[in-house]
């Protein structure tokens, strides 16, 4: 069975990051299981973690009074799921529910800002890190918004 | 790349007349006719990635490409969406009757290059019609290729093509199929996200690895980068593009994109080929 | 082939006789609505006699000249296209019967056109569509018939006109090949002949049923020297070195911009072009709805609904209209079709109503793409 560490040291998102930082981040872990259709995290909740998805799919929610809860993007194996911990004022943008049986990795986030605050090399780390996978969500949020499947008329 | 020359004495701007032998809706605003020609008994050769022009009585003419069938069937399956007066006109035929087809134009898709390297297809929308040839001729040689991908973005989960066929993609011919929707309800398990962020979530190996792309021209361009991004090689990137097409033979200059005809040289192009008009405005 | 002949005026009248004689419908230059434009000709008299033309941007004016020259004018706002590439043609129609319908393509007709007076730069345009219609892969049987059908007196210019650059363009002035009768007008106080040049078997055929003697060594000299002269005349140049290059590289140069200001998208450039080939299709029904045809007809990618695709048009300022009907000339063109799409005959400069000049347009562009490159 691997460790909780040599999990993460293999994990993109933690790839290159000194020993003692990916020591401090596995001190913050935990692991984690969600059956299917249960809510990771709902909007407006403060957001005081975030997770690895090991295995499974989470999706990101928005529902409407009266409609259907919509989906606007969904995260699987291999990825982050969540940066709201990191950027004020910590609060889930979406609800986050589980779509099948998933396992992660839960990191503090709050442990981990404070640190970030106290050590900016690790703020700087670990902001570098993310800051690509907001970036890609938003340009794949704009492609959405384009529609470019509807009828262009 | 393909297509036959023109015999002697046959004007490329007639059309054949063609019956219509199977009307098959696919979605809410999608259907697709397979088509033979009326009174001929010859096989219709063309290859994946062609088109046609199909011509519905007294409307006009729209370039429809051949999205089946399978290897060594009869017919010509055209998956057309209702989205004008001619596609509209199309939708009203019923088995039976006649349309006029011209037929098959341009480029394919490369087949018999991708030999020995793993395949990703990248399609988006009703961009999966004139790949479904290209995957069928991969799968009639499948010990030929190595990991074959199909990624597959639409709007909404009711907008998905063939999805009968998946399974056997999957099963039978070991596809990595991926799916995924711009938004979706809780009803859809699926993934929810544009086409590009599935890359991550298939194996292959991106410099043995020959793409093929068919979508809207900007989630093109997205899929471009993003499989650079992973290291696929331009001259192995192959991508389609769209413009008004009116003859299809290089005649009416309609469809000029820099120094291509659409309706000659592609609508399949090698991505490097057109890279330097790639993104140009109103080009 | 043979050598150089010279015939008289009456041979040449007696040449359009002969021609018809075989079946030929003549055609070349005649004065109507103050323009020399091509139609159909009976004899030399329905010849522009005595007539030149003044070119300059945006500017035509036909002028009397002093003596009685059959071809002392440059090129009109007509060119021979309009014959082997008819403006407007049915295809087919199709007559439905219940939910049925059949297809009845247009009968091929088979004119035999005898083009009296191609200059050097329309034999080069007629070459270019050739490479379109017929030398790819497909054919357009309608074009192909008309060219395989059309006999060729070429005649060598005169005189430059003010907006002529087929010397830029290594067109002209000279005549070189494709035609079957090649003439050179000598005028004098004491001479009004033409040096014959015979090109195939059918000119040889035709020239022997003429009144005509073996050119001497003089004639043959002085029509060479008219031809020098006339090349030593071009009221444009253009600079055609890595024209491609230098095109495809400033795609966004912002003389594109300043060139919308004054462009009409009036589409003339492409309509007097003896190159530009563009053409739509129109579908119509009678009111029955029961007979439908397709039309054919010259299009040009100035304008509106060229480019329509999924409700917009891909080229929707006349930036972009102008840019890609230059470039197309000069620079894609040659990746095409493996040579220039323009020959140098003027017409787009002449009948431009605000004079845009594509020698200057070229000019300013290499001019200022070389000061951006340059280090300062």
């Amino acid at each position: 069975m691997k460790t909780l560490e040599s999990i993460l040291a293999n994990h993109p998102f933690f790839a290159n990051l000194k020993a003692e930082y990916l020591a401090l981040v596995t001190g913050c872990a935990s692991n984690v299981r969600f059956e299917a259709g249960q809510f990771i995290h709902r909007q407006d909740e403060e957001a005081d973690s975030f997770y690895i998805i090991r295995e499974g799919k989470v999706a990101l929610e928005i529902c409407p009074p009266g409609k259907k809860a919509i989906t606007v993007q969904t995260v699987s194996d291999g990825e982050i799921l969540g940066w709201a911990w990191l950027v004020p004022p910590y609060h889930w943008q979406f609800d986050a529910q589980a779509v099948e049986l998933t396992r992660a990795i839960v990191l503090d986030g709050k442990c981990l800002r404070n640190k970030c605050g106290e050590d900016h090399t690790l703020g700087y780390e670990l902001l570098s890190r993310l800051l690509p996978i907001i970036g890609q969500t938003m340009e794949a949020t704009r492609l959405q918004l384009l529609d470019i499947y509807g009828v262009q008329r | 790349m393909a297509g036959q020359m023109q015999p002697p004495g046959v004007n490329p701007m007639i059309p054949q007349t063609y019956r219509v032998n199977k009307f098959i809706r696919e979605t809410h605003d999608t259907f697709s006719l397979d088509v033979v020609p009326k009174g001929g008994t010859e096989p219709m050769v063309f290859q994946p990635g062609q088109f046609n022009m199909l011509y519905a009585f007294g409307v006009g003419e729209v370039p429809i490409s051949i999205s089946g069938p399978k290897p060594g069937t009869q017919g010509m399956i055209h998956t057309i969406r209702d989205v004008g007066v001619v596609t509209r006109a199309l939708h009203h035929l019923k088995k039976g009757q006649t349309l006029g087809l011209r037929g098959p134009f341009g480029s394919s898709w490369p087949i018999e290059e991708s030999k020995g390297q793993d395949v990703v297809i990248m399609a988006g929308g009703i961009g999966l019609a004139p790949l479904r040839p290209a995957l069928y001729a991969l799968l009639e040689q499948r010990d030929q290729y190595g990991e074959i991908v199909l990624l597959y973005g639409v709007r909404n989960p009711e907008d998905l093509l063939f999805t009968k066929e998946f399974e056997t993609w999957r099963g039978k011919y070991g596809v990595q199929v991926k799916l995924t929707v711009d938004t979706a309800d809780r009803e859809w398990r699926g993934n929810v996200g544009v086409v590009n962020t599935l890359i991550q979530r298939v194996t292959f190996d991106p410099l043995n690895t020959v793409a093929m792309i068919c979508g809207p021209e900007v989630m093109m361009r997205f899929a471009v980068s993003e499989l650079k991004r992973y290291g696929v090689p331009e001259q192995q990137l192959y991508v389609t593009l769209e413009r008004n097409l009116k003859c299809a033979v290089g005649f009416c200059g309609h469809c000029q994109f820099g120094p291509a005809f659409i309706c000659k040289d592609g609508a399949v192009f090698r991505y490097d080929k057109v890279k330097p008009f790639f993104g140009i405005r109103e080009i | 082939m043979n050598a150089p002949v010279i015939i008289d005026r009456d041979g040449l009248n007696r040449l359009i006789s002969v021609l018809v004689g075989m079946g030929f419908q003549v055609v070349g230059p005649t004065v109507r609505d103050e323009a020399i434009v091509y139609e159909p000709l009976d004899s030399i008299k329905d010849l522009p006699e005595g007539f030149t033309d003044e070119q300059d941007g945006g500017i035509y004016r036909l002028k009397k000249r002093t003596d009685k020259a059959l071809f002392g004018y440059s090129v009109g706002p007509h060119s021979w296209k309009k014959f082997l590439h008819p403006p407007e043609r049915r295809l087919w129609g199709a007559e439905a019967d219940g939910s049925d319908f059949e297809i009845k393509p247009e009968k091929l007709e088979s004119p035999k056109f005898a083009f009296l007076g191609v200059r050097a730069c329309e034999m080069h345009a007629i070459a270019i569509q050739d490479k379109v219609f017929i030398n790819g892969k497909y054919v357009d049987p309608v074009y192909q018939v008309r060219r395989e059908n059309a006999f060729f007196i070429a005649v060598n210019c005169g005189q430059a006109g003010g907006t002529c650059f087929c010397v830029s363009m290594n067109t002209g002035p000279n005549i070189e090949e494709g035609f079957d009768l090649a003439l050179t007008e000598i005028l004098d106080e004491d001479h009004h002949h033409f040096v014959v040049e015979v090109g195939s078997q059918q000119g040889a055929n035709c020239l022997a049923q003429l009144t005509h003697r073996q050119a001497r060594s003089e004639e043959v000299e002085a029509a060479k020297n008219i031809v020098a002269q006339t090349a030593q005349q071009m009221g444009r140049t253009l600079n055609t070195t890595d024209i491609k290059e230098l095109l495809y590289e400033n795609l966004e140069h912002p003389r594109w911009d300043e060139i919308a200001e004054r462009c009409l998208s009036c589409a003339n450039c492409t309509m007097v072009c003896p190159t530009c080939f563009c053409s739509t299709v129109e579908d119509v029904t009678d009111i029955t709805g029961m007979h439908a045809e397709r039309w054919q007809k010259w299009d040009s990618c100035f304008t509106m609904d060229f480019t329509y695709l999924h409700g917009g048009e891909v080229r929707a300022s006349t930036k972009s209209r102008y840019r890609q009907w230059l470039t197309h000339k000069l620079a894609s063109w040659q990746d095409q079709f493996g040579s220039s799409g323009c020959v140098g005959c003027g017409r787009c400069i002449t009948w431009c109503p605000p004079a845009i000049d594509f020698t200057e347009e070229v000019l300013q562009i290499r001019d200022s793409a070389t000061q951006l490159s340059e280090p300062t």
